[in-house]
């Protein structure tokens, strides 16, 4: 069986010709159908990029130098642009990190969710809000017809992190893009949002890639795992296997470094930066060995 | 909140006009010249000129001459031009339409353009064409309206006569109208012809008012355009499959609109103020026109009439785009 996303060997720089900077450095991983997948790192990463470039979304000054990302199968960075589109949205979808800057201030939310749907699934417009009305009830937000008429500036952030989720499940994606649903929430709100997205990805039989910081989140929700350092894997796994018998000195010291229950505070321990250091000084010299080539 | 903010405004207007009243009403008064010199046949006795300086109530003093003016301007009158000898109130209500009609034309020319320009350039962002763009923009904004009214003078009336170069409509064109407002009642009433003579008449002041405005509307959407774009929202559009042109007409335009009425907006004043020179040149009876005749004249009560006219399009024109920025933006609207 095909996975649902297969990235292989990604090499992404980014910054102006001659200085860019490599933030993907042959990164691959898999994502099963159904499966919920956590991508950990520490800030910088390169995990929203990853995650962008399977969604389209580098930044203008960024270059895919190689690799193929695959999804379904077929190649996403090889196929025409009215192709990838008629996929994006439809087949994969976001959920974004920000609720507050995430949907378009301007137009009231029904109006948001419902071009969504009429531009994939070509309903019409009394259509369009019927499964407008039944999405918001999905994501439990009581009086959606009400919600519908409201502008995103007169709902809360959780409301609006629900609203988010509904329109990322709307089309009914095999593939759904999480980054870093959560951090922008209040820690109550955070709960219910990661109970949301569970329920949803269940009833509508989506994979999750999950890009986040939070090792209890991934030990929560994720069968699987990807460590992601200086834009490589450095492990890659079950999670239970990863979080209990940690391959790498890298993950060990992610691990030390979360709090848990079971263990009291003053164990907690930073990741060391010399380990840092020498991961990083280990991606450099990678690097420098990638340009001089095969020669 | 904003509904407060709109109601302050409307109480604000009487006193602002009040003060425009004071300062045109004295300064006219303190600078040299002076109205009757302008007006009498040479020869006439100091007495002539004593007595017609009484007629005018000019012997007066200052604030004397004031509260009589401002007395009667508070009931409708504005008093009687001196060089042309009819009511202010009728002269500038007679003229009034011309103008309004040649800035509305020019404003409509100007939003088009700039709005297309506007577009070109965020939709080549980031290549070379946009700075051309933007270095055309530029030189627009650098050349001032009665330039190009000289410019669309030389070039369409004097070199290649394309079009006809002086007033509002060609004086042997047997036409009667109800209203002053031609342009709009020919087309209202259908008579296309007289329309199309009109409008001759009318585009290449209204261009030449156009251009500079044009380049600002440019400048200021393209810029608002370009931030939008970078916002979340957009992005995230794309990841939902949107086309480019798509995203930046339905999610990016409205957004980049609230900006650009709110900072353009105002800029019509100066279209407005730029119909003083334009009208001259092209010799369109509008009170643009009128004022430049006025001053020279030192017609007194008919400057006040005018730039009191100017004031209160300029201050309903500020209101009516703060309105049009409330209605644009949701957060205003409830915030
Ligand atoms: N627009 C950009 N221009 C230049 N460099 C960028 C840009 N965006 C990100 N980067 C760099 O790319 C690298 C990877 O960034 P990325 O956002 O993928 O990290 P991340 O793992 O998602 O981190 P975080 O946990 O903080 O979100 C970082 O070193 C960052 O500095
Ligand atoms: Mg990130």
């Amino acid at each position: 069986m095909t996975a649902v996303l297969a990235v292989q060997d990604l090499h992404v720089a980014i910054g102006p010709r001659g200085k860019a900077a490599n933030v993907l450095r042959g990164a691959s991983l898999e994502v099963q159908a159904g499966e919920v997948r956590g991508l950990v790192g520490e800030s910088g990463a390169g995990k929203s990029m990853l995650g962008r470039a399977v969604l389209g979304l580098l930044p203008a000054n960024a270059v895919v130098q190689s690799g193929t990302i695959q999804f379904e199968g077929r190649d996403l960075l090889a196929m025409p642009e009215p192709e990838r589109r008629s996929l994006l949205g439809r087949r994969i979808a976001l959920i974004p990190q920000d609720p507050m800057t995430s949907l378009n201030p301007v137009k009231r939310v029904g109006a948001q969710i419902s071009i969504m749907l009429r531009h994939h699934l070509a309903l019409s417009k009394r259509e369009a809000l019927e499964r407008a009305t039944e999405l918001l009830t999905e994501v439990a937000i009581r009086e959606p017809r009400r919600v519908l008429d409201l502008y995103p500036h007169e709902i809360s952030g959780g409301m609006r992190q629900r609203v988010l989720i509904a329109m990322a499940f709307a089309c009914d994606p095999s593939l759904v893009i999480a980054d870093e649903p959560t951090t922008a929430l209040d820690v109550t709100v955070q709960r219910q949002v990661l109970q949301l997205v569970e329920r949803l990805r269940q009833r509508h039989g989506a994979a999750i890639l999950f890009v986040t910081h939070d090792l209890g989140v991934v030990a929560k929700i994720c069968r699987t795992m990807t460590v992601l350092h200086a834009g490589r894997v450095l492990e890659d796994g079950e999670t239970a296997d990863v979080l209990v018998k940690p391959r790498h000195p890298y993950t060990r010291a992610l691990l030390a470094a979360t709090p848990r229950a079971d263990r009291p505070a003053e164990a907690l321990r930073p990741v060391p930066p010399a380990l840092i250091e020498s991961l990083w000084s280990e991606a450099h010299r990678l690097d420098r060995l990638a340009v001089a080539g095969p020669a | 909140m904003r509904w407060g903010e709109i109601i302050r405004r409307l109480v604000l207007i009487p006193p602002t006009l009040f003060g425009v009243c004071i300062i045109v009403f004295v300064l006219l008064r303190v600078v040299p010249g002076d109205p009757i010199a302008m007006m009498i046949p040479p020869g006439a006795s100091a007495a002539d000129i004593d007595r017609l300086r009484a007629f005018y109530g000019l012997d007066q003093s200052i604030p004397q001459q004031f509260i009589t003016w401002f007395g009667q301007a508070l009931s409708g009158n504005f008093g009687r031009s001196i060089s042309l000898h009819q009511s202010v109130f009728e002269l500038v209500l007679a003229r009034l339409p011309a103008t309004l009609e040649l800035s509305a034309m020019a404003t409509l020319i100007a939003v088009g353009l700039g709005t297309v320009v506007a577009f070109t350039g965020v939709y080549v962002r980031g290549r070379g064409a946009e700075w051309a763009i933007d270095g055309g923009i530029g030189v627009f904004l650098a050349i001032p309206d009665f330039l190009w009214a000289l410019i669309l003078l030389l070039l369409f009336g004097v070199l290649i006569p394309l079009l006809p170069i002086t007033g509002r409509i060609d004086p042997q064109l047997d036409v009667t109208f109800h209203t002053n407002f031609y342009l709009i009642e020919s087309l209202l009433t259908g008579r296309l012809d007289v329309a199309s003579a009109l409008l001759q008449h009318m585009i290449l002041p209204a261009v030449a008012l156009a251009l500079p405005f044009a380049a600002l509307v440019a400048r200021i959407l393209k810029a608002s355009l370009s931030e939008a774009e970078d916002q979340d929202y957009a992005q995230i559009a794309r990841a939902r499959g949107f086309s480019r042109p798509a995203i930046l007409l339905r999610e990016v335009f409205p957004n980049a609109l609230i900006p650009t009425v709110a900072l353009g907006g105002v800029q019509i004043t100066l279209l407005l103020g730029g119909t003083v020179l334009v009208e001259r040149i092209f010799s369109y009876e509008g009170i643009g026109n009128m004022a430049i005749d006025a001053v020279i004249n030192r017609d007194f009560p008919l400057i006040q009439g005018l730039i009191l006219t100017f004031a209160i399009l300029f201050i309903a024109l500020n209101l009516a785009v703060d309105l049009l920025v409330t209605l644009l933006d949701p957060r205003l609207r409830h915030g």
